[in-house]
């Protein structure tokens, strides 16, 4: 089933699909086990001349247990698929490891404007770098997202790394994923949020380690000089 | 001050069968010819859902081609389709149909009551969804179109015109939807009143067939879990008119709260629909399988527990949304625990088969279909319920493929197995059976072929709601599916023609219908097809439980409720 | 498995319980079951927002608690006096039934003259429905609930009505859910008098 998705590039994107496939095992016995019996019962039982149907009431333990026992092995293969996604849950978006990029995520109807705090590593000053739809992140680093909305509820959606988070006006998210195979991956929005939902599309460039100081080195200080270029011609 | 209640109705329907055209078939107090009413709506609306599926599916496969009897589906149109498709079947036609429908028509019967406890009520609960019927209709005539902010209509993109650019379409879709709340509310009121008080003499709690214990667990589940819509309802469309900061950001609201009390009532909600889609092939596969239920009992302790457990679930719509993420795994850990409940009763449901004599009328087909496609349906829920797991999938196309495997099997293939089940009972004829089975296997395969491959898509990462899938790079290699898709879903569609064909031709020209023509032990099947007014003409007694089929030392293999014992019972009276 | 028929073959009897109750009765419960749920709704969404958003005393000290506490005061009698009402109807004292009907019908008019005034005076200061978060629910929660209080004083007024001519034996039954009615809402007052005019 896995050979369908797409193809994972975070550090815990591996753990999520392997949640994925504890669930798809245990769902995917039930599945087997009971079409299977109701396909046993549909040929097995169908209606001959000389035979009726036995008369079970169901109501004794002794019959009950036909169905409570397999309930229990319910319950106990619930139980497992909880203490298997619990601790990923936690890693992926309760826990968040210290250090890394930050970036700051501006959605906005319909566009992901994505901002970079440039070369003093504060948002806010007069070096940011803003650009849309482009998110670009070295390989192996924690990126640390701050997401915001300027509207409505937006969804930052990333494929690859099996990263989903909504976005909300009136509020800042904190989240983080960490990419582990460079490449250029598409960031579709996944909340509907108004007619241009449908194309409200960023991209997600993860660099190598050099490649990124040199998108830096071309980027960043570019910003820089026009900021300081702009402040000049008003002041 | 002590009132029989059954003596009080009885005076009631002493004046007899009401006279004259407006006074049966139009503004009926009769539960039957409201039922009747209840399922035509459904049904109409099932085929206007049925057309906004085609254009929505049209528009996937080949985006941005004119549609043939259609024009051009814009973006957003495209999200007025969807919007108004998810809110049509769901509260237009899964609720009428099997509330509306099976539940006036049977709860009385059933029970062995003349009428609802509330004749008029029941008339007016029609009407007021009659009535937010064509409210949500007109929206789409409105200037600026109908709603189009998801059948969910999440704040702040429903909270203010500026987001979409819709302004009364999405008044009116609260307006109907009020209506519509205000609707099964008076109808729950009256189910569960008739069901308390009016029951046959005999008929005592645990002799009520499962379809009662089903629709009174979902009237139950409704009231209890619409209050905090209606008032979210009240507050959305005062944002939008008089400019309250409920759910907007700018103003210090907050767009999370909607979600809360949408999901609060949307799980049970899911479960008003489930349940009596669950009651209709429960009464089938006793009398088609000439055995008890297996577990009685247990079946309803379970829907108890489980309809229990849907109050404390919401969140599972929300692991993304932006809650407190420690919410997650408490929300993931109830979900997940309604699946055992739901183990008892499709474990309870497969015995109930085993060892009996199946024959495999139409209504029986579509109660096995029923039961195998919903068990793809709640099986991949505990993917979506695994928080986890939920990361990649929500607002994916597996959702879409989960809740059609759900709702898909509830509300049209169980409201399939009743109407063909219970239709000689309301309409006096039988319907054909050729065009049934037709009907049955195109439905079943193509229904499988629109919705297996969306599992697969939304595996791909495929987002819900989007009008062009061409847009992005991931999705395009999964475009012939889609096609494949849309294909399936219009045999779907073209599939309905039997049926519709067989209900009207059955209607004038279909083989007149016994009493009792599937030998079923429930009291429905106790009177004449179709009932008289006031349902028995004798008031009936019960003597035993439901689905006493193939029982030890009686003669032939059912033995209706109704029946006192000594003129069923064979020789031997006395045999251990 | 041939004695379970037989011992069940009795028809039982309902007796006791709730098969008893009278229907009208058994509906109004479930009625107002759903109401509560409306209200819970609201009332939840408020002290959450209240519990999140915070400082909201400022706000609240622009109502009126005096002219509340004496609605407060007015709705708790207009609950006696419909009780009152009731006794009477179950005595078959047809005029002073009529009298605490009537009682009723003015209590909740007071009531909702009182409230009217309020918001006049809280509107020409300029706290509008607009004017922020908890203005929002002051005026959705006092409102909805103003409705309530109309319903039930329209309610009542027509049982009046009706008590006075040959309608007698059709309100008998209905003073008692029109006061289960009007004991629901004022209930749900004495849950907002405090949630807006005190906390
Ligand atoms: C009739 C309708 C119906 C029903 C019955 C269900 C039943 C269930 N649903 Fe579904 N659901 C919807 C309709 C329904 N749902 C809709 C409409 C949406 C989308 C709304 C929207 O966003 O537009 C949705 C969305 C939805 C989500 C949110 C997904 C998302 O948006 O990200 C989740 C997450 O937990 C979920 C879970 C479940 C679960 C756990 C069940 C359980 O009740 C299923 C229980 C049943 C079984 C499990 C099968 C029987 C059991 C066995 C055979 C035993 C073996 C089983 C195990 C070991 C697990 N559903
Ligand atoms: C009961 C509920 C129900 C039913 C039955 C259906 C039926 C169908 N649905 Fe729907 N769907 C929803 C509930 C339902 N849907 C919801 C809640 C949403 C989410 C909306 C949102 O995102 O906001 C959705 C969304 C949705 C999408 C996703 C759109 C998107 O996210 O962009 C798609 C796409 O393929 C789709 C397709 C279909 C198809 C092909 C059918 C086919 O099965 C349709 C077949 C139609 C029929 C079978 C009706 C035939 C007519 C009769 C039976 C009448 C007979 C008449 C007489 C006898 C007189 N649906
Ligand atoms: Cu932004 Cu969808
Ligand atoms: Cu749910």
């Amino acid at each position: 089933m896995l050979r369908w998705f797409p193809e994972n590039i975070s550090t815990f994107g591996g753990d999520i699909d392997a949640v994925f496939s504890l669930v798809y095992h245990i769902v995917g016995f039930w599945f087997l086990v009971t079409e299977g019996f109701l396909l046993y019962c549909i040929i097995r039982y169908r209606r001959r001349s000389g035979r009726g149907a036995a008369y079970v009431r169901g109501e004794q333990w002794s019959e009950l247990a036909w169905v409570l026992v397999p309930a229990v092995i319910v319950l106990a293969l619930d139980l497992s698929i909880e203490a298997a996604g619990g601790p990923v849950w936690a890693r992926v978006k309760e826990e968040r490891p210290a250090g890394g990029i930050p970036v700051r995520v501006t959605a906005k109807q319909f566009n992901w404007e994505i901002t970079y705090p440039g070369p003093d590593g504060q948002f806010d000053s007069a070096d940011d770098l803003t650009m849309d739809n482009e998110l670009h992140v070295p390989v192996g680093q924690n990126i640390q997202l701050t997401l915001r909305s300027k509207d409505v509820i937006h969804s930052f959606f990333l494929p690859n790394a099996r990263f989903k988070q909504d976005v909300l006006p009136g509020r800042t998210i904190t989240a983080w994923f960490n990419a582990t195979k460079t490449g250029r991956y598409e960031i579709p929005c996944a909340e509907l949020c108004g007619f241009g939902h449908s194309g409200m599309l960023g991209h997600l460039t993860v660099h190598s380690a050099e490649d990124y100081q040199r998108w830096v080195a071309e980027h960043w200080p570019a910003a820089r000089r026009a900021r300081a270029a702009a402040a000049q011609a008003a002041g | 001050m002590k009132v029989q209640a059954g003596a009080a109705v009885a005076r009631s329907h002493a004046h007899g069968a009401p006279r004259g055209f407006w006074r049966t078939y139009v503004f009926s107090v009769d539960h039957k010819m409201i039922g009747k009413q209840y399922l035509s709506l459904g049904l109409f609306m099932a085929l206007v859902g049925g057309f906004t599926a085609y254009l929505i599916r049209w528009q996937l496969a080949w985006p941005e081609t004119e549609v043939p009897g259609w024009t051009y589906v814009e973006p957003d149109f495209y999200n007025v389709l969807v919007t108004m498709h998810g809110t049509i079947m769901v509260f237009f036609v899964a609720m009428p149909i099997l509330l509306g429908a099976f539940g006036n028509f049977l709860i009385p019967l059933m029970v062995g009551a003349p009428d609802m406890a509330f004749p008029r009520l029941n008339m007016m609960s029609f009407w007021t969804l009659f009535t937010a019927s064509a409210v949500l209709l007109a929206s789409f005539f409105v200037p600026g179109g109908a709603a189009s902010a998801g059948w969910t209509g999440y704040a702040p993109l429903s909270g203010d015109p500026i987001h979409t650019g819709v302004n009364w379409g999405l008044n009116m879709w609260l307006l109907a939807l009020a209506l519509e709340f205000a609707s099964f509310l008076m109808g729950g009121v009256n189910f569960l009143t008739t069901a308390i008080n009016m029951r046959a003499p005999g008929m005592t709690l645990t002799r009520l067939p499962l379809l009662v214990w089903m629709q009174l667990t979902a009237a139950v589940l409704f009231l209890l879990s619409v209050g905090p819509l209606i008032a979210g309802a009240v507050m959305l469309l005062l944002d939008r008119t008089v400019g309250t900061a409920f759910f907007a950001p700018e103003r210090g609201g907050d767009p999370l709260l909607w979600q809360h009390l949408f999901w609060f009532f949307g799980h049970p909600e899911v479960y008003v629909i489930l349940l009596p889609g669950f009651g209709i092939i429960l009464e089938i596969l006793p009398v088609f399988a000439r055995k008890p239920i297996f577990g009685y009992r247990a079946i309803v302790l379970s829907t108890i527990v489980a309809g229990a457990l849907s109050f404390i679930v919401w969140a599972h719509h929300m692991f993304v949304s932006g809650i407190d993420a420690r919410l997650a795994v408490p929300f993931s850990v109830t979900t997940i625990l309604i699946s055992v409940p739901f183990a008892i009763m499709i474990f309870s449901m497969l015995a109930t088969l085993w060892r009996g004599a199946l024959s495999f009328a139409t209504p029986m087909l579509f109660a096995l279909g029923t039961l195998a496609t919903f068990l793809i349906g709640g099986l991949t829920g505990i993917f979506l319920g695994s928080a986890t797991v939920d990361i990649f999938f929500h607002d994916t196309y597996f959702v879409v493929a989960h809740f059609h495997y759900t709702l898909f099997p509830a509300a049209l293939l169980g409201g399939f197995a009743g109407l063909y089940y219970w239709y000689p009972k309301m309409f006096g004829r039988m319907l054909n059976e050729t065009l049934g089975k037709l009907h049955f296997w195109v439905t079943l395969v193509s229904f499988n072929c629109v919705f297996i491959p969306l599992f697969v898509v939304g595996m791909g990462g495929h987002m819900r709601r989007i009008y062009n899938p061409l847009q992005y790079e991931f999705l395009k290699p999964m475009q012939p599916l889609h096609e494949f898709v849309t294909v399936a879903a219009i045999v779907l569609l073209l599939g309905q023609i039997p049926l519709i064909a067989n209900f009207f031709w059955s209607l004038v020209a279909g083989a007149r219908a016994a009493d009792n023509p599937w030998r079923a032990n429930t009291l429905e099947w106790a009177t004449a097809s179709p009932p008289p007014h006031g349902n028995f003409a004798t008031a009936p007694i019960v003597y035993r439980d439901p689905y006493e089929y193939t029982a030890p030392g009686v003669a032939e293999d059912w033995l209706p409720q109704h029946v006192a014992e000594a003129a069923r019972l064979g020789v031997q009276q006395s045999a251990a | 498995m041939m004695s379970a028929i037989a011992a069940a073959g009795q028809p039982q009897q309902m007796e006791g319980g709730i098969a008893q109750l009278p229907i009208g009765r058994v509906g109004i419960w479930w009625f107002l079951a759903s109401e509560i749920m409306v209200f819970g709704g609201l009332l939840g969404s408020y002290i959450l927002s209240r519990i999140a958003a915070g400082g909201w005393e400022l706000e609240r000290a622009h109502v009126n608690t005096g002219l509340a506490a004496v609605n407060t005061l007015i709705l708790v009698t207009s609950s006696f006096t419909i009780v009152k009402a009731h006794s009477a109807v179950e005595a078959e004292q047809h005029t002073r039934a009529r009298h605490f009907l009537l009682f009723t019908v003015l209590l909740g008019l007071m009531f909702l003259c009182n409230k009217g005034y309020e918001y006049s005076v809280e509107l020409a200061h300029g706290f509008t429905p607009a004017t922020g978060l908890f203005w929002s629910y002051y005026y959705a929660m006092t409102g909805l609930h103003g409705l309530h209080v109309l319903i039930g004083v329209a309610v009542n007024f027509v049982l009046w009505t009706l008590a006075g001519g040959r309608g007698w034996a059709t309100v008998q039954q209905r003073v008692e859910y029109a006061g289960l009615y009007w004991h629901f809402v004022d209930v749900v007052w004495i849950f907002l008098f405090p949630l807006l005019y005190l906390a």
